[in-house]
């Protein structure tokens, strides 16, 4: 069977879980890790990517080129990739540096219907000889055809491939096949998966875009991420092995890095919260979790109808400042009506 | 009343809303709309509206010199990188609707004397047009202020072509605006296209760090240059704040367009453009004085 690339984005969206305190020993002792468990790419940097770090987000301990500059010390067989949302980082103050910090590969993210606010950034990284991909997040939001169109303008780009995210962890493994079909069916470049756990389906939708034809896998270690986590990447690694592909990984370093390495840094275990189910079920971008909480408390709201109500707004993710605006709005409406929130808001 | 002559290039969003607030203009008339393509339809609508169209950008002017004294660049950055040579050669006075950084970059209620002396004036953002003379009035009352913040949202359907293609440039004149305003050590801007809808209208987020904040002279200052803004930009409006926690001040606001081109949620097009025609009314007053 054909090689799927599994691409390591623990010191990336694993930042999220411990509010992007990746400090110089971790990135140190993960790197290396990752380069004994023969990880192919390693991705590093504030979870939303270079530039990313702002009190809208959530500030990095430590600047993205540093971080990079730490991994890149370690990595002399696996590759150092960063990530960039257009909007937050730019060529001059952001993706230059990194550049010359070393990155090999260039993630360029967007949401999901805004995939040519992209090629800038990704045509700069092919010039720049970086191996590019273009990333569609929130992909729950639009149909098969939609994302194919977006992923084609991706495609015309010149990116390597293009990855679709499930940011907000609230696809089930029959419309991941359905949408990853599409993709494979129709472009001539890769495409890669990235699953969040928020309905505890993280490693079944990875499964289903490798069944229809993903060669990509972007997954954390212990998975390790934004609420409810990533794909956890020592599972599906030993998932697809057992499948019968034959990945190059060293599978018990990568628990290694998991138990010795992650554990040790984890503020909280990777467990689906309330919270995180509700986000997964409304659809709304796993990240928003802690602001939600951290609002919820202060308006005396319940947290959960903070994210059924960004659910509803479609609100996207670097929005986080809407979240005091929705816990406000609730928390006047309660005072006035009382809650009116039952489950058919959900679905 | 004299009027005085105005080019439009571009025939995108900027353009054509430009185009429909030119046209209330007791100071300005537009003799040229000029675009690339004959079936845009901001060219349709200026045809429909008895504006002389052109579909060969800035060649039109080039072959016509006196059809404007003053130019709007609402093309992209890097035509106007190639247009801004040309244009000194013309000796026209252009306002740059473009984030190319080629020109002085202008915010009316803070420089418009030194703009109008200039030749080529650069209108930064929407997000910069917004958030710029907040910023200035938090540094005037804290300039030991270490770092801004801005996060300028604005709707996925009110982003044209023009937008899409130069994000990069946005994003960096932005912040480069923000750093040239105010002297502030460090300064970040975030954009973000916002998909939702019915379409979101646009807001704007500040974020400054500072130590020890003085709230009530904030807010009257903050207030004072709401209402200059709101002179020019009328859907302009504080939504929140100044308010002060874990050691840094957030204020918001929100502008409501006018619906000249776009529906009411455009207030990023209003920013901009109404800024554009308070700039280069004062420059038609001068001249028309003379």
């Amino acid at each position: 069977m054909d090689d799927i690339l599994i691409i390591d984005s623990t010191l990336r969206d694993g930042s999220h879980a411990i509010r992007h305190q990746f400090d110089a020993k971790t990135i140190r002792a993960y790197a290396a890790g990752a380069q004994l468990a023969k990880i192919p790419v390693v991705m590093v940097g504030h979870g939303n990517g270079l530039g990313a770090s702002s009190l809208q987000l959530g500030l990095s301990k430590l600047p993205d080129l540093q971080m990079l500059k730490i991994a890149r010390g370690q990595l002399q067989k696996s590759k150092l990739g960063a990530f960039l949302i257009p909007g937050f980082g730019t060529i001059k103050n952001d993706l230059a540096g990194a550049v010359e910090a070393g990155i090999d590969v260039l993630m360029v993210a967007s949401h999901c219907t805004e995939a040519n606010i992209c090629r800038q950034h990704i045509q700069y990284g092919i010039d720049k000889n970086l191996q590019v991909y273009g990333v569609l997040m929130m992909s729950h939001m639009l149909g098969a055809k939609e994302l194919l169109a977006q992923a084609k303008l991706i495609q015309n780009y010149g990116a390597s491939g293009v990855i679709l995210m499930d940011s907000a962890g609230a696809l089930l493994p029959a419309d991941v096949i359905r949408k990853v079909r599409v993709l494979v069916g129709e472009l001539k470049i890769d495409v890669g998966f990235h699953a969040h756990n928020n309905l505890g389906m993280a490693i079944a939708n990875s499964v289903a875009a490798v069944r229809a034809g993903a060669k990509i896998i972007d997954a954390c270690s212990r998975g390790l991420g934004a609420g409810a986590g990533n794909c956890q990447l020592e599972v599906i690694v030993a998932v697809l092995v057992r499948m019968g592909y034959k990945l190059n990984l060293d599978l018990f370093q990568l628990m290694d890095n998991s138990e010795k390495i992650i554990a040790k840094i984890m503020i909280n275990p990777q467990e689906i919260s309330a919270v995180s189910l509700t986000s997964g079920m409304a659809g709304v971008f796993s990240g928003f979790a802690p602001h939600a909480r951290v609002a919820a408390k202060r308006f005396s709201v319940d947290v959960r109808d903070i994210l059924i109500e960004l659910g509803r707004r479609k609100i996207v993710a670097g929005q986080e400042d809407i979240i005091v605006d929705v816990a406000a709005n609730l928390a006047q409406k309660k005072k006035i009506r009382g809650q009116d929130n039952s489950i058919e808001a959900l679905i | 009343m004299m009027k005085l002559k105005v080019a439009i290039l571009g025939t995108g969003n900027i353009g054509t809303d430009l185009l429909v607030k030119i046209q209330r203009s007791k100071l300005l008339t537009c003799s040229i709309f000029s675009g690339q393509r004959e079936d845009s339809p901001g060219i349709k609508m200026a045809k429909s509206m008895g504006v002389n169209t052109s579909i060969e950008s800035l060649r039109a002017v080039q072959n016509d010199p006196n059809s404007c004294d003053i130019l709007f660049d609402a093309t992209s950055a890097d035509a106007h990188r190639i247009h801004a040579p040309m244009l000194k050669k013309l000796g026209k006075f252009t306002i740059d609707m473009t984030p190319s950084s080629v020109g002085k970059m202008c915010i009316p209620i803070i420089n418009m004397e030194d703009c109008l002396k200039a030749k080529n004036i650069n209108m930064i953002s929407c997000g910069g047009q917004d958030t710029i003379p907040i910023v200035k009035a938090i540094l005037d009352v804290h300039p030991e202020t270490q770092y801004i913040e801005i996060v300028s949202h604005i709707a996925s359907r009110s982003a044209g072509m023009g937008t899409r293609d130069n994000i990069d440039e946005y994003t960096q004149t932005t912040c480069d605006g923000i750093r040239l305003f105010t002297h502030v050590p460090k300064a970040k801007a975030i954009i973000i296209l916002n998909p939702a809808e019915p379409p979101i209208i646009m807001h704007n987020t500040i974020f400054a760090q500072i130590q020890n904040p003085n709230l009530k002279l904030l807010k009257s200052q903050i207030i004072s240059i709401v209402n200059k803004i709101r002179n020019y930009v009328p859907g302009y409006r504080l939504t929140l704040g100044p308010i002060y926690e874990n050691g840094h001040l957030t204020v918001m606001n929100e502008v409501e367009g006018s619906g000249d081109y776009l529906p009411k949620y455009a207030g990023n097009l209003d920013i901009i453009n109404c800024a554009a025609v308070e700039v280069a009314e004062e420059y038609a007053k001068c001249r028309l004085e003379k």
